[in-house]
């Protein structure tokens, strides 16, 4: 079972490799609409990638209004 | 009595402004290509009777049709709700239902034709597969999704319930506990879901859904013809009854102030996630 601290990585890491931004140049507090400037396209895709990465079905409604890392990696973590 | 179309030479090549198609070696590719991502309004609508009406022309030398979307962002999101939000406020309230009917029967004649076509139609899926738009591959006989796809119905996020066909044809398909899942949650599935469900016939690696339609279209050519148009015929009837009503039920639905007022919201909405809108009790 992973910890917390490696979901939020692993999505750091995910995130990183799908908007093409600098490694390291994510952190779990950030806003990743503004940071990384996507819309709702972009955010169901990383949804789909963040599904198949993790092996983990999470309904798009509880993600919405979620928009830093850090409580993704919760929500995620309550769906492993 | 003949069928018409039948003595028509066929369309073999169409280029519209939100689609086109085009046929070779017995398969038409039917590429949906409105921006932003194939919206299902008056435009897109009058180019599919245009297909619709081709299909008897095509129908003699055609053994299958893929439909696919241009659009980056996936295959369709379904009707175009700024048109028909916009198209409603024009209209008093009680003047609203007779013009959404005209609009939703010209969409069910065309779904109607597609399904019922000789040959067999296959959806390549990929990206967002929304509301109408999964009404449109629901249509098909088959179903490519990319590995990357999302499906879903987010009709009841704004007090309506899907129009253009796609429960009663979903029915099916898929369990009815599937559909009430994607229905009543509104939430989207993930290609492997649905394909676990059976929405999907064949699941393809991301940017690979139309290769994958198109090797299964190569093979559908190679059967006989009469043989595939029974066994479709057989295998696929056209829940007509149930569409009638929802039909209905679509046209009683949608015209109640709280429906207009969530259009409105969705219409004006800058949310992040306007693909999933929020319901207005929220």
């Amino acid at each position: 079972m992973r910890t917390i601290e490696q979901t939020t990585q692993e999505i750091l890491e995910l995130a990183t490799k799908q908007f093409k931004v600098p490694a390291g140049s994510l952190t779990a507090e950030d806003d990743f609409y503004k940071k990384l400037g996507i819309d709702s396209l972009q955010a169901l895709e990383m949804l789909s990638r963040l599904e198949n990465h993790f092996r983990i079905e999470l309904p798009d409604y509880e993600v919405q209004g979620v928009s830093d890392f850090k409580t993704l990696a919760q929500r995620i973590q309550a769906r492993l | 009595m003949k069928k018409k179309g039948r003595n028509l030479p066929p369309v073999k090549e169409f280029r519209g402004k939100g689609l086109r198609w085009e046929w070779r070696d017995g398969v038409v590719e039917l590429t949906l290509d409105h921006e932003p991502l194939n919206e299902i309004g008056t435009l897109l609508l009058g180019e599919l009777e245009q297909f619709a009406a081709a299909i008897d022309t095509l129908a003699p030398i055609t053994s299958a049709c893929i439909i696919n979307s241009a659009r980056p962002g996936g295959f369709s999101v379904g009707g175009d709700l700024k048109e028909l939000y916009n198209n409603a406020v024009k209209l008093p309230p009680k003047k609203r239902v007779a013009g959404l009917r005209i609009f939703i029967k010209r969409i069910h004649r065309v779904a109607n034709a597609i399904d019922a076509a000789p040959f067999i139609t296959l959806a390549a899926v990929h990206g967002l597969c929304m509301g109408g738009g999964l009404e449109l591959a629901v249509l098909c006989d088959l179903i490519v999704a990319d590995k990357m796809a999302r499906f879903g119905f987010p009709e009841l996020r704004l007090g309506f319930i899907p129009g253009f066909g796609g429960i009663p044809r979903l029915r099916r398909d898929v369990g009815n506990g599937f559909i009430r899942d994607l229905l009543f949650t509104g939430r989207t599935v993930k290609a492997e879901a649905a394909h676990q469900a059976g929405l999907i016939s064949h699941l393809a690696g991301e940017g690979y859904a139309l290769e994958v339609a198109r090797s299964m279209a190569r093979q559908i050519t190679k059967f006989d013809i009469e043989a595939r148009v029974a066994a479709k015929k057989f295998i696929k009837p056209i829940p007509y009854q149930e569409l009638r009503e929802e039909v209905e039920l679509f046209c009683k639905l949608f015209n109640r102030p709280a429906v207009i007022e969530s259009l409105r919201r969705f219409v004006e909405s800058d949310d992040p996630m306007k693909h999933l809108p929020v319901s207005p009790k929220q």
